[in-house]
C-alpha cells in the first residue's frame, strides 16, 4: 500500500476537526465543518482551502517559451510577467493531458500549477520534450498553495483589488508571498504560494482574519457550480478541448502538440459537447451515470446554493443545446434534467 | 444543527446502522446518529411508495449528502403505512434530529418475531466500536 503524502497543514487539520480523506495520493481535508456552511462561507464571505497537494513546476530558460508555446494549447505571447493564463497541456490526439495556469514570472521563467493527480505525468511529458535552453523541474515539495475565496476575501486580507489572471510578490502579515489573482471557485480571491515551511503562520493568520477553513467537498460543488471542469472527470486524455468547451484556451493558427487534430475536429464539428445540467425532479447526478441518448455524467453533486441536483456531462451535439431536457439513469430510476447557460450558479444582481 | 452522539435505549438497532421503535405490530424506522454522521449532511432521501413491502436486511430507500449515497437498510420486515415527507423535504431534519423528527418510515410487521434478533443499544455501540 502506497502512503499517503501529507501537506504542511496536516496537523492544523486534524485540530480543526477536519474529515481527512485519500486524494490523489494526499490525505486532505474534505470537511471540517460541513460541506453546505463552507460553500456557503465563499459565495457569501471568505473561505480558505489547503491546495498544497498541487504540483508546482519551473520551466526556466532562454527557450523556455518556445518549449511550452509548443507543448500548451494558450498563447503565451499574450501574457507578460507578473500575468498568467489558463491553458491546456494535450497530446497528439488532441487529448487533454491535464489543465494548468501558467505563471510569467520572467521572460524566461514560468511557474505551471497543476493537478495534483498529474504532477508526475506533466513533469515526465515536459522534461521529455525539453530543448536545448529550456530546463523544467518539479518543485512541488517546495511550496503550499492557500487558496482564498469569497467576495470578502480581499478585505479580510487587507490586499488591494488586482486584474484576475496577475500575480505579484506581497507581505500578508509580515509573510512574504506570491498572491495570484486566480481561484477555483467563481468568486473573486487569490492563491497564495509561500515556501512550504511558512504555510503553518501563514494558514494560522488567514483563520485569525477571519476565512472559513473549507475542504475538498467544498471546493468541488463551488467548481461544479461555475461549471470549471475537473481534470479526470470532465476533462481528460480522451476527451478534447472542442468538445469541453475548451475552445477559448486552444489557439489553432499556433503549432502546438495536438494542434492538427484540433484543427480537423474544429472544421468537421465536434461530435459531443460538454454541457451543464439542472435536475427537474429529485435526485443527484453523479460521475458515471448515463444519460439516454448515448451520453454519461462526468460530474454531478448537489448544489447548495440551487438547492437541487447539478452536473456536467457528454452528449451527442445534436442534443446539446440550452434548454434540451435529458434523461438521467438515477440507479435505475429515469431522472429529468435540462441543459442550461454556463454558469449553473450566478449571483443574483 | 448536527445532534449530539446518542443511541437510546428505547430503539433497537440493525448492524448496517439503522433502528426501529417498535410499538405493538407498527415500527417507525430511522438511521443511527452514526450513519448519519458518516455520511455527512443529508441533501436528498429517495423513499419507498406507500403500500409496498420492505424486507428485513435489504434496501427500501437511500439517502445522499453532497458526497456519498448510502442504501438504506430494513431493520425488520412489513408493509410501508406511511412515509416521513418532512425528511423528503428536508433531508437535513435527519442529521438534526436521527431519532426524532428525522424517522424515515412506519411500517406495519409482518413478523413481529424478527425483533429478537436485532440489537439493543449496548450491542450496537460495540458494533459502531470496531468500525
Amino acid at each position: 500500500m502506497q502512503t499517503l503524502q501529507r501537506t504542511p497543514l496536516y496537523e492544523r487539520h486534524r485540530a480543526l476537526g477536519a474529515r481527512m480523506v485519500p486524494f490523489a495520493g494526499w490525505e486532505m481535508p474534505v470537511q471540517y465543518a460541513g460541506v453546505i456552511p463552507e460553500h456557503r462561507a465563499v459565495r457569501g464571505e471568505a473561505g480558505v482551502f489547503d491546495v498544497s497537494h498541487m504540483g508546482e513546476l519551473e520551466v526556466e530558460g532562454p527557450r523556455a517559451h518556445e518549449l511550452l508555446q509548443s507543448l500548451l494549447s494558450n498563447d503565451l505571447d499574450k501574457v507578460e510577467p507578473g500575468g498568467a493564463q489558463y491553458t491546456l497541456l494535450t497530446n497528439e490526439r488532441g487529448g487533454i493531458i491535464d489543465d494548468l495556469i501558467a505563471y510569467r514570472l520572467e521572460p524566461g521563467r514560468y511557474l505551471l500549477i497543476v493537478n495534483a493527480s498529474n504532477r508526475d505525468g506533466d513533469f515526465l511529458w515536459i522534461k521529455e520534450r525539453e530543448i536545448p535552453g529550456s530546463d523544467v523541474r518539479d518543485v512541488s515539495d517546495d511550496y503550499a498553495l492557500l487558496a482564498v475565496q469569497g467576495p470578502h476575501s480581499l478585505e479580510r486580507l487587507g490586499l488591494r483589488d488586482a486584474p484576475p489572471f496577475t500575480f505579484a510578490m506581497e507581505q500578508l502579515d509580515g509573510i512574504e508571498s506570491m498572491v495570484n489573482r486566480t481561484g477555483y471557485t467563481g468568486e473573486v480571491g487569490v492563491e497564495l504560494l509561500v515556501p512550504a515551511e511558512n504555510a503553518v503562520a501563514l494558514w494560522d493568520r488567514v483563520l485569525d482574519r477571519g476565512a472559513v477553513p473549507c475542504g475538498l467537498g467544498a471546493r468541488d460543488t463551488l467548481r461544479l457550480e461555475v461549471c470549471f471542469p475537473l481534470h479526470g472527470n470532465d476533462i481528460t486524455q480522451d476527451t478534447n478541448a472542442l468538445s469541453a468547451g475548451l475552445g477559448w484556451v486552444c489557439v489553432l493558427d499556433k503549432d502546438f502538440t495536438g494542434a492538427e487534430e484540433l484543427r480537423h475536429i474544429k472544421a468537421e464539428g465536434p461530435t459531443e459537447k460538454l454541457v451543464p445540467f439542472v435536475m427537474e425532479d429529485g435526485g443527484i447526478p453523479r460521475a458515471g451515470m448515463g444519460i439516454a441518448g448515448s451520453g454519461r455524467v462526468t460530474s454531478g453533486s448537489h448544489s447548495p446554493m440551487l438547492d437541487r441536483g447539478i452536473g456536467m456531462g457528454y452528449v451527442r451535439t445534436e442534443q446539446s443545446e440550452v434548454g434540451t431536457e435529458l434523461t438521467i439513469d438515477v440507479r435505475g430510476r429515469d431522472r429529468t434534467a435540462r441543459i442550461v447557460k454556463k454558469p449553473i450558479y450566478k449571483r443574483e444582481g | 444543527m448536527a445532534a449530539e452522539e446518542s443511541y437510546p435505549g428505547e430503539l433497537r438497532y440493525h448492524r448496517e446502522h439503522d433502528w426501529a421503535r417498535i410499538d405493538g405490530d407498527e415500527a417507525v424506522l430511522g438511521i443511527t446518529w452514526f450513519a448519519q454522521d458518516a455520511l455527512g449532511e443529508l441533501v436528498h432521501y429517495e423513499p419507498p411508495d406507500e403500500g409496498t413491502t420492505v424486507t428485513k436486511d435489504s434496501s427500501y430507500g437511500e439517502v445522499e449528502s453532497v458526497k456519498a449515497v448510502s442504501d438504506v437498510i430494513a431493520p425488520l420486515s412489513g408493509e410501508v403505512i406511511e412515509v416521513n415527507q418532512a425528511v423528503v423535504a428536508a433531508p437535513e431534519t435527519v442529521n438534526e434530529d436521527p431519532y426524532g423528527e428525522g424517522w424515515l418510515i412506519r411500517i406495519r410487521l409482518s413478523d413481529p418475531g424478527e425483533a429478537d434478533s436485532l440489537l439493543d443499544s449496548d450491542a450496537y455501540r460495540e458494533v459502531i466500536a470496531e468500525q
